[in-house]
């Protein structure tokens, strides 16, 4: 199915769809039912813990492991020596390039040198998770200590500490002779910006910085592994893909995916942290040594040290505009950290840093660049909040050095169907315009803001959203339930979205099908839960399995009235000829007493292409100019969702993407010290925003239907956490005439501006 | 290995005996040894409030009280909510109120919000927001948490009467 | 975390005797929101710990306006808050206890661990210098009573000798015309150490007009919880006016001797305890007039 494909069915009003049911796990959810990885427990089960670096940079030069196996109740002990030889396999693993195999395993344990605090070095299996951490602690590594760098800049400089000896540039695709941190140069270019900038009246270039956040999930990462008997690994897993992660662990364990079955437990939060793994094939390891299950869990500093916070960036972005107001040329240099080893998210950063635009001329350089803190990963959207942090508030300046008001500078310059972003694609059709509009007649902009110290500012983000594959399968049961498995894991309510699509389609209600999420024995191959695929491509999916069962049951039908399945009409669940009629629920109790075949079917799709969502966020603060700190008055995030199914939970993504972007722009930072160490790797310190610091979020859903889907659905999940940063950044402008370049926009940062201003 | 202590408490109005190290939490008492996993270990430091349960009518993290210290105590639990197979009107309304997305942070900020309504039935939002602001959620930005609670405390207030 | 023994003595000789007597390193449990997480993150040992809920003077919370407040060691915060009559007697003292951690902390840790743990950054302490409390100190020699300005010697470090427990803490009855007020700088507005915190009390004259004595306790700008006597003595007879307060939060920025960290500057810090002395000031001079 190609990207081009209008699947939109034009309907104008829905029977399920638009509406609020109670998701179908709520009842185990609220009652402490619901199973998560950490919640597994099976017979004879060991436990893990595993041993990490305690150095930024260092080379291993020995592990003894004698004291800790002498320990009674130690089950096993491991360390990359128990992985097989991955040196120079690559594979593909879904979207992006091929993954580095060695790679991905020294993340899990490393391979002769460790490259960040907290890189693990060993794993231990013992009886009790005490006796783990004791054994754990009886195992020692000798290191020689290296030098350290943890910001991007340093780390591409010619005198920097090298993380890896034969890393070479990969400049927009010649490689490099020198060794370098600089993993990838890319750059995408459009029109001519030296002319582009000769037209400008005005032209205004600011450099950006960002720290290292990290996407802050409550459950931490945890795993159960059984490598069983007959040679066949279980895993139970907190993960955003039971298939990506199947994949992944038989890649690193060398062994066929049909060997490795994967369950999804529930999981609690991912936002791209829970797509890599870094425990499965660890606890395999010590499951096969020791021949019992093998849970591992992190323990909260494990997972700031140690799993895919978001890059830490420079941006230099530069932007020249008549005097009326329209765009003549862009100029970006972004350089995005990917921490220890390459494959950072600088590519989708550089494609979002103007997407918002119609922008004739621009060019955007890229750079990937290693330095010695966990790999990145993506967060929600990853790479677009900064690229947006910085475009939208040289839009703001530049809109305010013209007179004009910073709504009407982003409609006057809007992308809309037709235009191309400066990485190639051209927008089908897409709905900022009308977001900006929506923004325009809400209550937040209407209403006055009075009082001192006081600032409104808006912003707009986008993102992609992808397809890819997704696949389904459903019954019908002789009371008319339908139940379904399907292979997306539910982070956030998408199982009852899904169910919704299903039940649209087959004119039922969403009560009458019974969601699951399969493992992958039991559905066919999914990709993870991410992108803001899930509700597009799942459902459609389920949309398809919807048309399978519904002609399955016309054929039904059409035996018992004995007439060709084509003459049997089917409307809103109704299926009729000739005067004679049934409902699904009737049709269904037929099909079972009179013994036809059971109506069973299957779907699976792969689309092509992006969904694209845009948002505009609107923010009201107000600044203590005494102690630097912000508080958000009022809040509104609009998005374009091409058609909310479940309305509740496409808000509920915007109201917290949202605050993750608060959280982002105000607090949240790994702060490193003098040898590169985080020293907040807890929620006492890494400061993610509580119910008391925010204010409700109120949110504008806006519906420009999605070609590529029947129903118009969009990707929600990831465009919410772009603008918030760059939102509140232009209120603080508006509160107190400075303009904060450096994220988070902290107390004791935004008082010295302040200060310094006066 | 230290010797285990034999603990007698009462855990969902129901009387239960353990045996245990001194140095494990009551959260991993609850979860491990009791099979009660619905409080959940999000920080192991206090700071996330997703292990709350109600111990001797105060609600408390439980990653920080030692199990030893549930001698002669009560503890509730989120599985301890819902009476008889009818839920609580908070469990109602988180469910009604879409106030949950990824699930985790639920048992506690419902045991937490339960904890403040039986002791605040009609606060005001700013009441509701300093009474949970031990409770970390990453996934919804509180907005439906907040009002599943007032719609909570309203719905009680007039069962009350 | 490793292993310990676990004691729950039911009267102060036995603690004390618990504690002098043991083998190795022994811990007092209150409310255990600091210890626990310290035991767990090997940042202090224990081979017994020794639980001191079950002792009735240390769960002792009794007012009276003739006596004043006796506040056993290890009180739960929430009991001080929610207690009318401390509230208004002592109001610094509420103001504290109800911003420490969240609900869930406040429901354990105690005022009594908040100063045993000796964090200069600990809120409650500047409350408890502001309103000259005393800290009764029970060990096997028998009693012993230190100020609250004196209790702590260096960052987590105290003036208790082995075998000794912090029993209880007293405050002076309320005198006519004074007011209390705690109040601390923290990034987000609930969970947080304090970046820097003060807490002010002052006695009017009775025209309200003139501040007769005032106290004035810093947190986390020194390597102890400070007792500003400076600014504490200056503010003696000075007309209870903005331009008095702004005056002595100067004193106070002089008294301090805050570090960088990563929680704030020293220079943040610095200009933080000028901001919140007057502030606290000018709360605890309303409160005194209310």
């Amino acid at each position: 199915m190609s990207h081009t494909d209008e699947l939109y069915l034009g309907k104008t009003s829905y029977q399920v769809l638009g509406k609020r049911p109670v998701r179908h796990d709520g009842a185990d959810k609220v009652t402490g039912k619901a199973v998560y990885a950490a919640d597994v427990q099976l017979p004879n089960m060991a436990h893990g813990k595993i041993v990490r670096s305690p150095h930024a940079h260092a080379r291993i030069k020995s592990i003894d492991v004698s004291e800790a196996v002498k320990i009674p109740g130690v089950f096993a002990v491991v360390t990359a020596a128990d992985f097989p030889n991955l040196e120079s396999r690559s594979e593909v693993m879904g979207e992006g390039g091929p993954v580095n195999l060695a790679h991905m395993a020294a993340n899990c344990l490393a391979m002769g040198k460790v490259l960040y605090k907290g890189h693990p070095v060993a794993a231990v299996a013992a009886a009790n998770v005490h006796l783990a951490e004791e054994a754990a602690a009886k195992i020692k590594v000798e290191y020689e200590v290296l030098p350290s760098v943890t910001w991007v800049l340093d780390a591409m400089k010619d005198d920097a500490p090298l993380l890896h000896e034969d890393l070479r540039t990969d400049s927009m695709g010649k490689k490099g002779d020198r060794p370098t941190n600089v993993a990838l140069h890319l750059q995408f270019e459009k029109g001519n910006i030296a002319e582009g900038f000769q037209q400008a009246d005005i032209v205004v270039e600011r450099e950006f910085r960002t720290a290292s956040v990290h996407q802050g999930y409550i459950e931490p990462h945890a795993t159960v592994a059984l490598w069983n008997e007959d040679n066949r690994l279980k895993i139970w897993a907190s993960t955003q893909g039971a298939f990506n992660c199947r994949q992944q662990v038989a890649q690193l364990l060398q062994i066929p995916v049909s060997q490795c079955l994967v369950v999804p437990c529930e999981i609690g939060g991912g936002f791209g942290g829970k797509i890599a793994v870094y425990l499965e094939p660890v606890a395999a390891l010590l499951s096969r040594k020791c021949g019992r299950p093998v849970k591992l869990v992190m323990q909260r500093n494990e997972v700031f040290e140690a799993t895919g916070p978001t890059p830490g960036s420079f941006l230099r972005v530069k932007l020249g505009a008549t005097k009326h107001g329209k765009l003549t040329a862009g100029e970006a240099w972004l350089a995005y950290d990917c921490g220890a080893f390459p494959g950072g998210v600088i590519a989708p950063g550089c494609m979002c840093v103007f997407s918002c635009y119609e922008l004739p001329n621009a060019r955007v350089d890229g750079f990937d660049v290693l330095d010695n803190k966990p790999k990145t990963q993506a967060y929600r959207a990853p790479g677009a909040t900064q690229a947006a942090f910085a475009c939208e508030q040289v839009i703001d300046e530049l809109a305010e050095a013209l007179g004009i008001d910073p709504l009407e500078f982003r409609l006057k310059n809007a992308a809309s169907e037709g235009t191309r972003r400066v990485d190639g694609p051209v927008y089908p059709r897409v709905g900022l315009v009308e977001c900006l509009h929506a923004a325009k007649n809400s209550d937040h902009w209407k209403s006055p803001l009075s009082g001192a110290n006081r600032g409104r500012g808006i912003a707009a983000g986008f993102w992609f959203n992808i397809g890819l594959a997704s696949s389904c399968s459903g019954s019908v049961h002789g009371d008319g339930i339908v139940t379904l498995v399907e292979g997306s894991t539910d982070i956030g309510g998408t199982r009852t979205s899904i169910a919704m699509q299903l039940a649209e389609t087959l004119g039922i209600g969403a009560a009458d099908v019974l969601p699951q999420v399969g493992d992958t024995d039991s559905v066919g191959f999914t990709f993870l839960t991410g992108g803001s695929r899930t509700t597009f491509a799942t459902g459609l999916a389920a949309y398809k399995l919807g048309l399978d069962l519904q002609a399955q049951m016309q054929e039904r039908a059409a035996t018992i009235w004995e007439c060709e399945p084509a003459a049997v009409e089917v409307k809103n669940g109704v299926y009729s000829r000739n005067g004679q009629s049934l409902t699904f629920k009737e049709l269904a109790g037929k099909i079972s007493e009179l013994g036809l075949d059971p109506v069973v079917g299957r779907a699976s799709v792969s689309p092509e292409g992006s969904t694209n969502a845009f948002g505009v966020h609107i923010a009201d603060v107000e600044v203590d100019p005494e102690t630097g700190k912000v508080t958000v008055l009022r809040y509104t995030a609009i998005q374009d969702a091409g058609k909310a199914v479940h309305p509740s939970y496409v808000e509920g993504q915007m109201q917290g993407g949202a605050v993750q972007g608060i959280g982002w722009a105000l607090n949240e930072e790994y702060f490193f010290d003098r040898k590169d160490q985080m020293r907040n790797a807890s929620f006492l310190d890494y400061r993610m925003p509580t119910c008391l610091d925010v204010p409700m979020i109120e949110t504008i859903i806006v519906e420009v239907p999605n070609p590529s889907h029947p129903f118009g659905v969009r990707g929600v999940g990831e465009t919410p956490i772009v603008a918030p940063p760059a939102t509140i950044a232009n209120a603080i402008h508006k509160a107190t005439g400075v303009r904060m370049t450096v994220l988070p926009i902290s107390p004791p940062a935004l008082w010295k501006a302040l200060s310094e201003k006066s | 290995m230290s010797k285990k202590v034999h603990v007698t408490t009462s855990v969902n109005h129901e009387p239960v005996e353990f045996l245990c190290e001194p140095r494990q939490s009551l959260l991993e008492v609850l979860r491990d040894t009791l099979r009660l996993t619905g409080a959940k270990e999000g920080c192991n430091n206090g700071n996330c409030g997703a292990c709350t349960v109600i111990f001797s009518g105060v609600p408390v993290n439980s990653c920080l009280v030692l199990a030893v210290e549930a001698e002669g105590a009560t503890v509730e639990t989120v599985e301890g909510l819902a009476d008889h197979g009818h839920l609580h009107p908070i469990q109602k309304c988180f469910l009604e109120g879409a106030a949950l997305q990824c699930g985790v942070c639920t048992p506690g900020f419902l045991v937490a919000a339960k904890a403040l309504l039986d002791h605040n039935p009609d606060p005001t939002e700013h009441d509701i927001r300093f009474g949970l602001a031990n409770n970390l959620c990453r996934c919804t930005g509180y907005d439906k948490i907040v009002k599943a609670v007032q719609a909570a405390a309203r719905e009680l207030q007039s069962l009350a009467k | 975390m490793s292993n310990f023994d676990y004691a729950a003595p039911t009267s102060l000789a036995e603690a004390t005797a618990l504690l002098a007597g043991a083998h190795g390193t022994a811990r007092v449990l209150a409310g255990g929101t600091d210890l626990i997480v310290q035991l767990r993150e090997h940042l202090r040992d224990a081979d017994l710990v020794v639980n001191i809920k079950k002792i009735p003077e240390l769960m002792e919370l009794s007012y009276s306006s003739q006596l004043g407040l006796r506040l056993g060691a290890s009180v739960p915060c929430y009991r001080i808050y929610e207690h009318a009559q401390i509230s208004v007697a002592y109001p610094a003292l509420a103001d504290a206890a109800r911003i420490v951690g969240g609900w869930q902390i406040q429901s354990r840790a105690s005022v009594g661990g908040n100063l045993c743990n000796s964090s200069p950054a600990a809120d409650t302490i500047p409350a408890l210098i502001a309103l000259g409390a005393q800290c009764v100190i029970a060990g096997p020699q028998g009693l012993r009573e230190v100020p609250a300005e004196s209790f702590c010697t260096a960052p987590g470090r105290n003036v208790l000798h082995k075998g000794e427990i912090l029993a209880t803490i007293v405050f002076a009855p309320p005198v006519p015309f004074s007011g209390s007020a705690y109040e601390r700088f923290i990034p987000r507005n609930e969970m947080d150490i304090a970046v820097a915190g003060a807490g002010s009390w002052v006695k009017l004259s009775a025209d309200g007009t003139t501040i007769e004595q005032a106290r004035i306790g810093l947190a986390a700008v020194a390597p102890t919880p400070l007792f500003a006597a400076e600014a504490s003595q200056w503010l003696a007879g000075k007309s209870a006016t903005d331009k008095t307060f702004e005056r002595a939060g100067e004193f106070a920025r002089k008294a301090a001797s805050p570090i960088s960290d990563m929680r704030g500057t020293a220079e943040f810090r610095r200009h933080l305890a000028g901001v919140l002395t007057r502030r606290t000031l000018a709360k605890a001079v309303e409160r005194a007039l209310g």
